[in-house]
């Protein structure tokens, strides 16, 4: 058993304040993502977990221990670095069991360790290579070994695939995925990829300026994020934000009123009520990019929630499995992701679809989200 | 030499690229064979005059072509000249040097690669301020220091000892010792030391096992910054030792001023090459490591 508890955690660097009242925990077993910008104190609260930095106050919880005073080597936790932090002079072999070596461990048992844990990471071949004789991919899988070799309560992972180029990105990505769920060790992932998060974590942490804007599992954090922070930061491209006014139609129906260009309104029906609604009914309208389609009757009577208005096409870039255009909806810039067959030209006067299903709407003052009505 | 000239159209005009080419090069030549001679004839002076009989020096004087070898100068000069009130020549004076410049080198390097490790790996609170105080000291010109020095070696009963000079010459090159491995250190990533405490290590295993391996540049820098500069101080040799506990370079200058007789200028050369030899050897073997560890960086 191998859970996490993080009560009310602050953290000060002098006068400032990096995390302001932390509050995670991590289940036996679970994939934890710390995401958001840099500067926003996820790599500090992954130091204060491993130990590196110390609490300025609330506590920490491996397992049930309280672990604020228990130095480093002593809390069961292993970690891979960004930079991989592998020690130049000593072979592959030598890093993996430099820790070992540490503790006392028997020669015998340190080889046995190195070969379970070789095997799983497909590096036998370079155990006897110093670390510049390896590739980017073969050091972070030393790394790793380096930190499965602990067999440790904990993994800790900070951004370990920054350093690597796109294509090789996503093949250890992939292995991590894969070793998680052959491993199933609890891990704590910090990146600033939403991407990443989304893909490997249980459930995802997203942080902004020192504190945690949502914890929820990726589908819900996508769908429902809870502020505009969240909503603008997961998925790429952004989400799109439209300012608008509620309004009622006739029959009482509600929707949003986005002004266009040339002084028309466009009113755009909203597919739920929502919970309650600001005095002055202005909200902010969260559209993503993939919700937007070229309207056509086959897919209004698929998605009755579709709503309709023309927009000018001002940018088009194919990425070969989808288009993204640039659209302006009255002062704003809007990015949708179109098929590339029958995909927006430039210039054109494009009949555009939203899918209100999934549109988030927001408060503009407190830039939370307005739920649904129950 | 490779003429890399573009080749122009015309054939005078590809003759005088030519020539401009092979006058500039010349002129380029000329100018550093000149300077490199003017650079280097005290030294072929020095080494002719070990070689020519003492008469023959008197005779034509000190920078003239030697006429007649004669090798007995150096032995004269090792075992048997008078200097500093005994007649046993500059031998015991050497060995005072070397006893003085290995160990401080010695015990500068390592405690400058510790204090260069703690500094830039364990900052603590006023760690930057000791680091500038420590810095000072390169700056400081060791006369400064002369009478200070003087009381502790006579409260310490060091006085005109081997064990005086390898005190001070040990506190005197903490400071640059630690200025070039801190410096080194601090390209060292901080990720490293984070996983060793992860792994168990701690500040000596850290030490041992991660920074040393890693530091044969700078310590390779530091070696023969040292020795050179502690073997040919001449200042704090003079000042707190005398006679037979002299290093070699207080006691060159007791040769060259011998009093009523005229100076034995052929001696005297060659006790100054045998006094110059050591720097000059660590020079030629070490001098390309020492260009490479000050250019090199830690990590890749």
């Amino acid at each position: 058993m191998a859970t996490l508890t993080i009560k009310g955690v602050h953290k000060r660097f002098g006068p400032v304040e990096v995390l302001k009242g932390i509050d995670i925990e991590a289940r036996d077993g679970e994939f934890i993502a710390l995401v958001g910008p840099s500067g926003c104190g996820k790599s500090t609260l992954l130091a204060m977990i491993a130990g590196l930095e110390s609490v300025t106050s609330g506590q920490i919880f491996i397992d049930e221990r309280l672990v604020n005073a228990v130095a480093p080597k002593d809390r069961d936790i292993a970690m891979v670095f960004q930079s991989y932090a592998l020690y130049p002079t000593m072979t592959a072999r030598q890093n993996i069991t430099f820790g070992m070596e540490s503790r006392g461990v028997p020669r015998k048992d340190q080889d046995e360790q190195v070969a379970r844990v070789a095997g799983l990471l497909q590096i036998e071949p370079l155990l006897g290579r110093k670390p510049g004789q390896l590739s980017g991919g073969q050091r972070q899988r030393v790394a790793m070994g380096r930190a499965l070799v602990r067999n440790p309560k904990l993994f800790l992972f900070d951004e370990p695939l920054s350093n690597l180029d796109a294509k090789l990105r996503v093949d250890m990505r992939a292995e991590i995925k894969k070793l998680h769920q052959r491993v199933g060790k609890t891990t704590i992932y910090v990146t600033h990829d939403q991407v990443e998060a989304m893909t490997l974590a249980s459930r995802i942490a997203v942080m902004h300026q020192g504190s945690v804007q949502q914890f929820d599992i990726p589908k819900r954090v996508y769908a429902h994020p809870a502020n505009m922070f969240v909503a603008g930061f997961m998925g790429s491209p952004s989400m799109n934000f439209l300012d608008g006014r509620l309004a009622a139609r006739d029959g009482g129906a509600l929707c949003v009123e986005i002004p266009l260009a040339n002084g028309a309104v466009a009113a755009l029906p909203l597919a739920r009520p929502p919970a309650s609604a600001p005095a002055d009914g202005r909200v902010v309208l969260g559209i993503r990019p993939e919700h937007l389609y070229r309207y056509d009757a086959e897919l209004k009577a698929k998605k009755p929630a579709l709503a309709r208005l023309t927009a000018p096409v001002e940018l088009v870039e194919p990425t070969g499995a989808e288009t993204v255009a640039n659209l302006r909806i009255g002062d704003r810039e809007v990015v949708g992701r179109f098929d590339p067959d029958g995909a927006p030209e430039l210039g054109e006067q494009l009949d555009l679809g939203i899918d209100m299903t999934p549109a988030c709407l927001f408060d503009p003052g407190s830039q939370k989200l307005i739920p649904d009505a129950a | 030499m490779t003429l890399a000239i573009a080749i122009p159209a015309g054939q005078a005009e590809a003759r005088n690229a030519w020539w401009r080419h092979v006058s500039s090069r010349t002129a380029i030549y000329a100018f550093l064979t000149l300077f490199a001679l003017l650079y280097l004839l005290p030294l072929f002076v020095v080494i002719a005059n070990s070689f020519r009989p003492l008469p023959e020096i008197t005779r034509y004087g000190l920078i003239w072509w030697p006429q007649h070898l004669r090798l007995g100068a150096w032995a004269e000069a090792w075992s048997s000249t008078c200097v500093a009130g005994t007649c046993a020549g500059v031998q015991r004076n050497f060995y005072n040097s070397l006893l003085m410049t290995v160990p401080a080198t010695v015990i500068s390097t390592l405690l400058g690669a510790l204090n260069g490790y703690i500094l830039s790996k364990w900052r603590f609170r006023g760690s930057e301020v000791l680091f500038a105080c420590m810095t000072l000291g390169v700056f400081m010109p060791p006369q400064i220091a002369l009478l200070p020095w003087a009381y502790i070696l006579g409260t310490l009963s060091l006085t005109n000892s081997v064990a005086g000079l390898i005190l001070i010459h040990v506190v005197q090159g903490i400071s640059f010792a630690t200025l070039f491995c801190r410096n080194y250190y601090v390209a060292i990533p901080d990720d490293l030391i984070k996983a060793a405490r992860i792994d168990g290590a701690g500040f000596w295993r850290i030490f041992h096992r991660i920074i040393l391996p890693l530091s044969p540049p700078i310590l390779i820098v530091t070696v023969i910054w040292q020795f050179t500069g502690i073997w040919n101080d001449y200042i704090i040799g003079m000042a707190f030792t005398s006679g037979r506990e002299q290093p070699i370079t207080a006691v060159l200058v007791a040769l060259a001023t011998a009093g009523q007789q005229a100076a034995p200028f052929d001696v005297a050369s060659s006790a100054v090459l045998i006094a110059a030899l050591p720097p000059l050897l660590i020079y030629f073997i070490g001098g390309k490591y020492f260009v490479r560890g000050l250019t090199q960086g830690a990590i890749k």
